[in-house]
């Protein structure tokens, strides 16, 4: 009690440490977004609740530092930001084909399944992946440590390492390109149309199951871009999906599907909430806080539907 | 029937000679009592009601949190036992140490029964996945905070009373009172799915509105059903804190994604919404769980996946629902005509 | 690489026996570990298992265990426990009760032999552990049970000791020095914690932080900036490799200056190879370092054992040999001097042997108490200077000055 007090005094005497906590909500929040739009997508297309949505991050994260690693790039030249950097698409380009193959083999296959199909059969996908990320990389934390300066701002309390500015930049671009692909693209269009009526929309001669498989990579492509960002600036590990998967359920169930703007608010929000919750009451209650946060978001949403039927009655 | 009766007592005995057969295999089998016992209750509400819970693991590990407070609370203070620094040795009779295990692991089930109320009162009205997402919640919540309360041990977790006496005699006590209680539970729900009770919450499983228009207040019977189911969680996950003699939060006691999964794949392997089909499912997972640690070791959880998606996407109907379609007498469904059973599957 | 080591070392063997027993003669004593080989603990398990391999290839390239006139080596069976209790405690079981194993090497951390250490006490299986430091592995009355290495409490503290005799140096009361501590919500973790808190509470210093980490952690900018705002004397930081991982990273990102940082599993993290200068002055606590003078006539010096145990397994060849692995060395060294002291494979005559043991190694003294954990062997401090771990305390190892206030 009275470390929660002491941690909320320094709140009132610092006032710029607030700053500081919600730059840094807003930049994992970003990252939380992607991972939950993915999410959303699924969900929204074709009803598959994917709980490896994690697991596809720290995948991503791995093809990027595996990149890195090897050196490949930098023999030709190249620094170990550029390679970083190019291993965000690489870790898109290769988690859209592992995406496929997901699809093809398990998800296909219980999309007109009850929903609770899909959470346990991606739960198991959850478990191979972690493991045969552990067999082939090692349980260690690894992260890229890049050559990037920080910047400080109010006598170094704020401090922005520019690998974050550049890692939320990116996760902006690709949020917009997402966005406009959906909007314009044939493909994009087809996909929304599947998510409104999948019935309808074959009628009109989509092939719907391509949409489904497209969707699915194009879902496992941008969590392997955010893990790519991800590994620039913050550690991975094997086990460390379900942390993400859990904080896209958050999001998703707060903002609901096929709300864009809502899951990227919703994103940033619970990031800023989370550094809140983990600087007033600690840092080791930050998954709990993250749980109550979707346990509160969900009995909200119960109430609002309760208010509902009783406006019908 | 009375070939069904001979089953039942060749079972009954094999269960009760099995530690003395094969005492090198008791933990194994005590584990698998563990199984079928969190197998059937989930079954209770995943099966019989149609409420999918992915938190039913949170009796379990509060189950065993409780155990071991009443057990050490009723001699020593629960704060200095957990005290990492005490140097101070706590020993128990073992009068004081049977007393604790029977009045503790009593406390947890009762414990357990009443926090389903709670939580039930709260998570019944989410519908489909949302409940399965919010039950997972209440889980892994449960888990973080307890492992933040120091006077619980926090992360250490706690160290409970050794047992008293010879070792191997106590591994048969364990194993006796986890048979025992799968038993209890069986022959329970055995009865219990023939009463009116269970053709209530089989009318939610099929459609609650239907239940609901049709007068049967669904939120009692699904409260009910759940505090039952909880409050045998609950004493296995105390007499788990006394086998395992040491346990901490997230692993050992809010095992989520460990037993919290395993227990719905049991049920979904064998069959859903069938009595023996929870029992068959957790004995074929258990022996290829045990099988693939032995020799499989560093992959085991890579089979243990893939045997989770094969369960789930191909075989969902499970065992029950395998035999119920190639074999419909063992089920008393009389095969009249061909067309029957060709509408019938 | 491996397999070629082992053949040359099983080569020098015959060479070494040509005329008394060839290794072919000698018997086989089976041990039992459960060891983390996947899940958090993977790394550090990895480390030990390699430990205790390199022992055994030791003891075997030196004609294996004595007992009369017959020679025996050792055999592990593995399990891997993923880094779960109850897994290790059902893999004990299974190691003693399926496989009858008599005698047992601990698995890797605190948590992990709290879960089995009831299991080996309950069947009177001896057991030499080396990765398990918590004081509360050694107040539950424990008689099969033995650590060769120090309990963690002692880790950080003389950290603390440090700072009050940099205050006093200063010209200040011990008493005005502020501590922050943030460790992992884990048995080894908590004990160290206790350690530093009851050393501060004896200067009556203030702590001004007190935070665990999370298990899956992989930020910990919050507590950091708490730092930046109470300014601490004294930071402590301890949570496995990640926490080292993630401690130093971080604070190396966001600057933060604080006269004196300490922190454990610098070496199983390779804090030095992987974060370069934001690693520097930097305090690890160590179990072991290889400039000690310690020496035995298995492993030779603690120099030797590194130079050799790097050729064993090349994949260590560009960092430091973490202590884990040196203890777990060090734990089949006891079984093998307590089974030639025994002279006989009893295992309650080896567990007395092991009791009665004194023994010198390249690892420090080892001598165990009533408890079981080892008393003779001091934990030392170094500091990350220019990137080399160097001893600073305490002062009878010191080989160099430390570095304060850091930056």
């Amino acid at each position: 009690m009275d470390q929660i007090l002491f941690n909320l005094g320094l709140l009132v005497d610092y006032p710029v440490v607030n700053l500081k906590i919600i730059i840094d909500g807003v930049m994992i929040g970003a990252l939380f977004a992607l991972a939950a739009y993915g999410l959303a997508l699924v969900w929204g297309v074709m009803n598959v609740k994917n709980l490896a949505q994690g697991d596809f991050v720290i995948a991503g994260g791995y093809v990027s530092w595996a990149l890195v690693r090897t050196g490949w790039l930098q023999s030709i030249g190249l620094s170990d930001n550029i390679a970083a950097l190019i291993g965000v698409p690489v870790a898109f380009l290769v988690m859209a084909g592992i995406g496929w193959i997901a699809f093809r083999t398990i998800i296909v296959r219980v999309i007109e399944r009850d929903v609770f199909t899909s959470l346990l059969a991606t739960f198991g996908l959850a478990i191979m992946m972690a493991q045969i990320l552990n067999l082939l990389f090692g349980s260690d934390t690894q992260s890229l440590k890049l050559e990037y300066d920080t910047l400080y701002f109010a006598d170094g309390l704020i401090d922005v390492p520019i690998a974050k500015l550049v890692g939320v930049c990116m996760a902006a671009a690709l949020a917009l390109g997402v966005i406009l692909f959906m909007k314009n693209s044939r493909m994009g269009q087809a996909i929304r149309a599947t998510a409104q009526d999948a019935r309808a929309a074959q009628v009109l001669g989509i092939d719907t199951d391509r949409v489904y498989a497209f969707t699915f990579s194009l879902n496992a492509a941008i969590c392997g871009a955010a893990g790519a960002i991800i590994v620039m600036v913050w550690v991975i590990q094997p086990f460390y999906g379900m942390t993400y998967s859990i904080r896209a359920f958050v999001i998703v169930t707060a903002a609901g599907l096929g709300n864009l703007p809502g899951v990227i608010a919703a994103g940033l929000g619970i990031g800023a909430a989370e550094q809140y919750g983990s600087h007033i009451f600690g840092i080791s209650y930050q998954q709990a806080i993250a749980v109550l946060l979707l346990l509160l978001v969900l009995f909200v949403r119960l109430m609002q539907q309760r208010r509902k039927r009783q406006v019908l009655q | 029937m009375s070939r069904n009766a001979i089953l039942h007592i060749v079972l009954l005995a094999a269960t009760i000679a099995a530690p003395l057969l094969f005492p090198a295999y008791n933990a194994f089998l005590a584990t698998l009592w563990l199984f079928i016992i969190v197998a059937l209750t989930w079954d209770m509400t995943g099966g019989q009601m149609g409420y999918n819970s992915l938190g039913n693991i949170f009796f379990y590990g509060t189950g065993m949190y409780v155990g071991a407070v009443i057990a050490i609370g009723m001699y020593f203070p629960v704060g200095e036992w957990t005290d990492a620094a005490r140097s101070e040795l706590f020993l128990m009779s073992p009068g004081q140490y049977y007393t604790g295990l029977a009045v503790g692991s009593l406390g947890a089930g009762i414990f357990c029964a009443l926090a389903a109320l709670i939580i039930g009162a709260l998570t019944f009205g989410l519908r489909g996945p949302y409940f399965a997402i919010g039950t997972l919640g209440v889980a892994i919540a449960g888990g973080e905070i307890v492992s933040n309360i120091e006077w619980l041990g926090g992360g250490q977790g706690i160290s409970m009373p050794n047992p008293p006496g010879d070792f191997d005699s106590f591994k048969v006590l364990i194993y006796y009172l986890f048979a025992g209680l799968g038993v209890v539970l069986f022959i329970f729900l055995r009865w219990f799915y023939q009463t009116r009770f269970a053709a209530a919450i089989n009318a939610i499983r099929d459609d609650e509105e239907k239940a609901e228009a049709m007068g049967i207040h669904t939120l009692r019977y699904k409260l009910v059903t759940w505090a039952i189911a909880a409050f045998f969680v609950g004493i296995a996950g105390s007499i788990s804190a006394f086998q395992l003699i040491h346990f901490e939060p997230l692993e050992t006691a809010y095992q989520t994604i460990n037993l919290g999964i395993f227990m719905v794949v049991c049920v979904l392997l064998g069959g859903k919404g069938t009595l023996w089909g929870p029992v068959i499912g957790a004995v074929i997972f258990h022996v290829f769980k045990e099988v693939t640690w032995n020799y499989f070791l560093g992959g085991q959880w890579i089979a243990l996946g893939a045997l989770i998606v094969v369960i789930v996407v191909f075989f969902q109907g499970g065992l029950m629902g395998f035999f119920r379609r190639r074999f419909p007498e063992w089920f008393g469904v009389r095969v009249e005509t061909k067309g029957a059973t060709e509408t019938a599957s | 690489m491996k397999l070629t080591s082992a053949i040359v070392g099983a080569l020098a063997a015959l060479g070494l026996a040509a005329g008394a027993a060839t290794a072919e003669e000698c018997g086989t004593i089976t041990l039992g570990a459960a060891i983390s080989l996947t899940g958090k603990y993977a790394t550090n398990g990895i480390h030990a298992k390699n430990g205790y391999e390199f022992a055994i290839q030791k003891i075997r390239e030196h004609g294996g265990v004595k007992i009369g006139d017959k020679c025996y080596n050792f055999k592990v069976i593995y399990y891997d426990d993923e880094s779960k209790g109850d897994r290790g405690a059902t893999l004990a079981e299974r190691l003693i009760q399926q496989d009858g194993v008599q005698y047992m090497l601990g698995p890797y951390s605190s948590g992990l032999t709290k879960a089995i250490a009831p299991v080996t006490e309950k069947y009177h299986i001896p057991m030499v552990e080396a990765e398990g430091a918590s004081r509360s592995l050694f107040n539950q009355g424990y008689r099969y049970l033995f650590a060769v290495l120090s309990t963690s409490e002692q880790y950080l503290a003389s950290a603390i000791t440090l700072a009050a005799e940099k205050a006093k140096e200063q010209g200040k009361d011990p008493s005005s020095v502020k501590v922050a501590v943030a460790v992992e919500n884990d048995p080894f973790s908590l004990d160290i914690r206790a350690g530093v808190l009851e050393d501060a509470a004896k200067y009556g210093m203030q702590i001004v932080i007190d935070e665990k980490l999370p298990r899956d952690l992989s930020d910990m900018s919050a507590i950091l900036t708490k730092v930046k705002l109470v300014k601490p004397d004294v930071l402590i930081v301890s949570g496995h490799s990640k926490g080292a991982a993630t401690a130093v990273r971080q604070i190396g990102e966001q600057n933060v200056k604080v006269p004196m940082i300490a922190i454990t599993h610098c070496e199983a993290a390779d804090v030095t190879g992987n974060f370069g200068e934001y690693a520097n002055d930097i305090l690890c606590s160590t179990q072991w370092a290889e400039t000690l003078k310690y020496e035995d006539p298995i492993f030779g010096t603690a120099a030797n054992y590194e130079r050799e145990f790097k050729a064993a397994f090349p994949e260590y060849a560009d960092k430091k040999v973490p202590y884990q692995t040196a203890q777990a060395s060090a734990a089949v060294y006891v079984f093998k001097d307590a089974f030639e002291r025994a002279g006989t494979l009893d295992k309650e005559k080896v567990r007395d042997a092991i009791a009665a043991t004194d023994l010198m190694t390249f690892y420090g003294r080892i001598k165990f108490s009533e408890a079981g954990n080892n008393i003779a062997k001091p934990m030392v401090l170094r500091q990350i200077q220019n990137g080399e771990y160097n001893v600073v305390a305490p002062s009878e190892f010191a080989s160099h000055k430390l570095n304060w206030p850091r930056n």
